[in-house]
């Protein structure tokens, strides 16, 4: 299935795929990280929950430096 | 204990400062601490997918546990980008509510869209968070964030990165006299003497990046913002001597000269 992540699309073999299972194959375990699925915020308590479809659009995102 | 009083929370420090402009994480911690800060700003930024394993982050050097994290909109140049940004950072960090709000005019001056920002205070307030909210030094204005609900009001001393220190004390002043919220500057200060002028006109706090990042030696300006910030607030505190034209009261006794 195709996703959309941070504007890029990607390809994902698995068609089959919770958030949970997406952080894991980004290799972005453990990060702080908050999670948009098209255009609702994703409570982490729900990673493991929300399936993912082909052409679904995510943001993700962290804290980094600023003013 | 005089402390600067936030959405009910006492902080010691009157020094907020940002994490941005660094040459690295370590000096972005050397520079924080020299400045005694315990309010720090961090961004809201899409995560870089593919090169992050292993790659340090922000929250390492500034754990959360140490320092109130102030997650900011600079870069949004609408209400709704804000509120968007805003409620993913309350996400980001465990329901975290103590935000600064910031809706930029235009890319060239970072010119503060007040009609944006007001817009966005009304929906972040309904929705529960503390919000602090950089504005223009407009005193109409800035009261009517107070009365939005906002928890601080953060007037410019002048542009974003400019350095240019305050320009117009007059409106930064009627602000403070106005207003029943801490009033902190945000932007504009370029030195020392700067941000001592800031807290000697009243204000509960200021919140500072470019000068002291952009600084030769970013941990030596920390101190001195640090110390400038205190000396400002105490001479408030104090209460300055009144300005006279002609003192014609020398400090010395007048009587027991010596012919």
């Amino acid at each position: 299935m195709q996703i959309t992540i941070n504007g890029n699309s990607r390809n994902f073999e698995s068609n089959e795929m919770t958030i949970a299972g997406l952080i894991l194959a980004l290799e972005l375990a453990g990060k702080r990280l908050a999670i948009e699925h098209n255009g609702e915020i994703v409570p982490r308590s729900q990673f493991d929950a929300v399936m993912l479809q082909n052409g679904d659009q995510l943001e993700i995102v962290g804290a980094v430096g600023g003013g | 204990m005089d402390n600067l009083i936030i959405a009910g929370k006492p902080y010691h420090s009157r020094l907020l400062v940002g994490t941005g402009k660094y040459k690295d994480f370590v000096q972005t911690r050397a520079a924080i601490d020299a400045s005694g800060a315990q309010i720090v700003t961090v961004a809201i930024r899409r995560t870089n997918i593919g090169q992050t394993a292993g790659e340090p982050s922000l929250l390492e050097y500034l754990p959360p546990e140490e320092f109130t994290y102030l997650p900011n909109t600079a870069g949004c140049y609408s209400a709704d980008d804000a509120v968007r940004t805003l409620r993913l950072a309350r996400e980001l960090l465990n329901g975290h509510s103590l935000v600064k709000l910031e809706v930029l005019g235009d890319p060239r001056t970072l010119y503060p869209n007040v009609t944006e920002t007001i817009a966005a205070a009304k929906v972040l307030v309904k929705e529960g968070f503390d919000v602090m909210v950089y504005t223009s030094d407009d005193p109409i204005i800035a009261k009517q964030l107070e009365d939005i609900g906002c928890s601080a009001v953060m007037p410019l001393a002048s542009l974003i990165g400019s350095g240019m220190g305050i320009l117009n004390p007059w409106n930064l002043q009627i602000i403070i006299e106005n207003a029943k919220i801490p009033v902190l500057v945000d932007a504009g200060v370029g030195t020392a003497s700067d941000a001592a002028i800031a807290m000697e006109l009243g204000c509960q706090g200021i919140l500072m990046n470019t000068a002291i990042a952009s600084a030769n030696n970013p941990i030596l300006m920390a101190s001195a913002m640090k110390k400038a910030v205190e000396a400002g607030r105490e001479a408030y505190l104090a209460g300055r001597m009144a300005k006279k034209l002609y003192g014609a009261a020398p400090s010395s006794p007048i009587t027991g000269l010596i012919d």
